[in-house]
This record gives C-alpha cells, sequence and structure tokens, in this order.
C-alpha cells in the first residue's frame, strides 16, 4: 500500500486518482489515509486566524486541531469533520501551499470556520433531535 | 423512510446527499465571517467566577448547576467538594474555566468539547472519556482506562494513572507524570501519549497508528508496537507541550523512548476484494 510519507510529490493524490499498488487498483479505492497522521504541527506557521482562536478558548496551543490535516477526496483538496463524519472540501479558487504543513494550517482554519458557522449540518439535527 | 422528509433536519437540504459517498454538502462560504464557537454556545466571561459547594448535591445536580452559571455568563466556575461522585462535568461543549477543588469519581469529565478543567484530587475510571476538545488536568493520580476513547485535546495526570490508558485512543494527547500500568495505548489510532515514568506490559498492544512517548523504562511492547526515530520535530513538540503543564522528562526529552505502529496488522491486502469494499 501506499504510504503518504513516502510520497514525493505533494500533489499526488491531486494528480491521480492514488491507487499506486495492485491491490487499490483492483478494489479502485486508496488504501490508509491520505496524509501522515502523525504529522506534528509547525507552530511557526500558524496563521492569524488560528491565533485568535487559540486565545479566544483560553488554550497555549492548537489543542485538538494538532490532529487535524489537510487531505483529499474525489481528485479534491479536503478536510476530514469529525462531527459529521463526512469530507469537506476546500473551495476552488484558494490556492494550496507546496507543503503539507501550511496546508494543514489551511485545513484547520476551513474547518473551525464550517463547524462554528450556523449552516453547519449539526445546526439543523440539534433543533430537530435536541433534548436538552 | 418516508418520515425522514419531513424531519426538520430534511429543509436544510440534507435529503439530498449522495448516502453512497463520504463527502458533503458544501453549505457555507469561508468568507461568512469570524466565528470561534458554537452557534449554540453559551456567551461566557472567563473573568466573571462563580463557585458553589456540591457537598450535599448529587451529580445531576452539579451538572446542572454548571449548566446554568454559563448561562448566567459566568466563564469560571469552581465547584468545592465534589466527594468523588461519578460522572460530573460531562458532555460540556463550550469553553470555560471549571476548576474541581477535591477528587472525582468514575468517568469524570468525559465528553467534553472545548473546557479547560483542573482537578485538584485524584479520578476514577474513565476519566475523560470520548474528550473532544479542551484541556483537562489532574494534580493527582488517576484510575485506569485514562481517556479512554478520547478524540481530541490535551489529558494530563500528574501523577501516575492505573491501566489501559488510552485504549482505543483517537486523537489528542494525553500525559501522565508518573508511571503507568499494563496495556496502555491498547488498539491506539492515532494521537499522542506521553508518560514520563515506567510503563507496564505489552505497551501499545496492536496500535494501528499514533505515537506514544517513554520517559522511563517500558516492561515490554505489545503486538505490533515498534520503536520510532525521534525526530527535531517530535523533541520540540514535547518540550513545548511538557512545559504548558509544568512537567519535565527525568532524563530530557531527546532521550525519550518512541514508539509507533509497525503496521503489521493492516491487514487490508489479505482481504478478499468483495470484503474490501465493505470494509471500507
Amino acid at each position: 500500500m501506499s504510504n503518504p510519507q513516502d510520497v514525493s510529490d505533494i500533489d499526488h493524490f491531486l494528480k491521480t486518482d492514488g491507487l499506486d499498488t495492485e491491490r487499490e487498483k483492483v478494489i479502485g479505492q486508496h488504501i490508509g489515509y491520505r496524509y501522515d497522521v502523525n504529522l506534528l504541527p509547525d507552530y511557526k506557521r500558524l496563521t492569524p486566524f488560528l491565533k485568535k482562536y487559540i486565545e479566544k478558548m483560553g488554550w497555549e496551543d492548537l489543542n485538538w486541531l494538532e490532529d487535524i490535516h489537510l487531505g483529499y477526496e474525489e481528485g479534491r483538496a479536503a478536510v476530514f469533520d469529525r462531527n459529521i463524519n463526512g469530507w469537506v472540501q476546500v473551495p476552488e479558487g484558494v490556492k494550496l501551499p507546496d507543503n503539507q504543513q501550511d496546508r494543514d494550517m489551511i485545513a484547520r482554519e476551513l474547518l473551525i470556520k464550517f463547524q462554528m458557522s450556523k449552516h453547519h449540518p449539526l445546526v439543523a439535527l440539534r433543533e430537530a433531535y435536541a433534548k436538552f | 423512510m418516508a418520515g425522514l422528509t419531513t424531519a426538520k433536519s430534511t429543509l436544510a437540504g440534507m435529503h439530498t446527499e449522495k448516502l453512497s459517498g463520504r463527502t458533503q454538502q458544501r453549505f457555507f462560504s469561508p468568507e461568512e465571517g469570524e466565528n470561534y464557537v458554537y452557534p449554540w454556545a453559551y456567551s461566557v466571561d472567563y473573568d466573571k467566577t462563580a463557585d458553589f459547594d456540591a457537598a450535599d448535591m448529587d451529580t445531576l445536580a452539579i451538572n446542572k448547576r454548571i449548566r446554568e452559571l454559563m448561562n448566567e455568563g459566568y466563564g469560571h466556575i469552581v465547584v468545592k467538594n465534589p466527594g468523588a461522585k461519578h460522572s460530573l462535568g460531562v458532555g460540556i461543549l463550550n469553553r470555560l474555566k471549571l476548576d474541581f477543588e477535591g477528587s472525582l469519581g468514575y468517568f469524570g469529565c468525559g465528553l467534553i468539547d472545548g473546557p479547560n478543567i483542573r482537578i485538584s484530587g485524584r479520578v476514577g475510571w474513565s476519566c475523560a472519556e470520548n474528550m473532544m476538545a479542551g484541556t483537562v488536568v489532574i494534580e493527582n493520580n488517576a484510575g485506569s482506562t485514562f481517556g479512554a476513547a478520547i478524540r481530541g485535546g490535551d489529558l494530563v495526570c500528574k501523577g501516575d494513572a492505573g491501566a489501559r490508558i488510552g485504549i482505543d485512543q483517537k486523537g489528542g494527547s494525553i500525559i501522565v507524570g508518573g508511571n503507568a500500568g499494563a496495556f496502555c495505548g491498547f488498539m491506539m489510532q492515532r494521537g499522542r501519549m506521553v508518560i514520563l515514568g515506567n510503563t507496564g506490559k505489552n505497551l501499545g498492544d496492536s496500535m494501528y497508528d499514533g505515537i506514544i512517548y517513554v520517559g522511563g523504562t517500558i516492561r515490554d511492547l505489545g503486538v505490533d508496537a515498534v520503536p520510532g526515530e525521534m525526530t527535531e520535530l517530535d523533541c520540540q513538540w514535547l518540550d513545548r507541550k511538557l512545559k504548558m503543564y509544568g512537567l519535565s522528562a527525568p532524563r530530557g526529552v531527546k532521550n525519550m523512548t518512541k514508539i509507533v505502529s509497525g503496521k503489521q496488522l493492516w491487514n487490508y491486502d489479505n482481504l478478499e476484494p468483495v470484503e474490501k469494499k465493505i470494509a471500507l
């Protein structure tokens, strides 16, 4: 199986279907994550938005966002939202940096904006089903 | 299924989602404004402090009182005499400073998403299970299955912890200042675990992914847990994280042992194609 750490081209999953091994070709689906789940964040690359978020929450670092990385879904850059168990694709027109650390910061910022939006699916679900 | 079409959630357009795929519809614009908290979150002020004595209150009353105070805008709540009652401080999906002056029983601070919690005493089994975000700091010891199935955030025990800490860990950082028992990191899937003291047997047994750092001695490793190479990024992360909580590695972070998954249990390649499609 192809390991994200072993892929030299950062755009590999954007330029190709990511089906690199024989088994992946047979089943028609990539096996495993399309990013390195163990990559630790480089705090020198924090965006102004993320700095404000950390301050607002009273934390000293990215906290749960340390586990957020930019992945790829259906040939597009995307970030996984655990609250909806689905991928949120990066809007077209957003220029992706040339390194994973900066891409991860974009993913974190996008995910916060999506989760805290009044248009997040959880808002409707909460309204429909929340008991308290 | 017919009933679903009249549910409120379908009015948001969710009925048009592709059920076969995993990509969700995109409802929002990234330019729609800077929101840092959930739309339903209580608006609280960290400088506004309230305390109450929980000695004669039961679990439900204590948890309800915390919510009432958040609703009144208190951003710093101090609970005195929690009396090691079970399930205190659970399900808080809000930014909040919460202090427990005393010890908690089983399943304290579970299912939280955002608060910063400090516990001056000890905690029983499964503290902060399924924690999503925030910080939980325990000044003393913790029982078994500390941080079970944790998804995110920082969970810190400054004393010793029992067995199976971080079982089924799916993210976040668990830090133990002292020693830990057997089977820590069992079935770990991602996230980071730091044990500054010694660990019991079968560390990282059947771990799928994630990282375990150990400052002391490891009695033995579990199935598919293997030593990894410490990088500069590992050392920087450990230095910063430990400093945040007033901890330090006994022999320095560079001399800590890093354990990762050997990924020999990734048996996907052995599955038949049909089984594979179902599994995914």
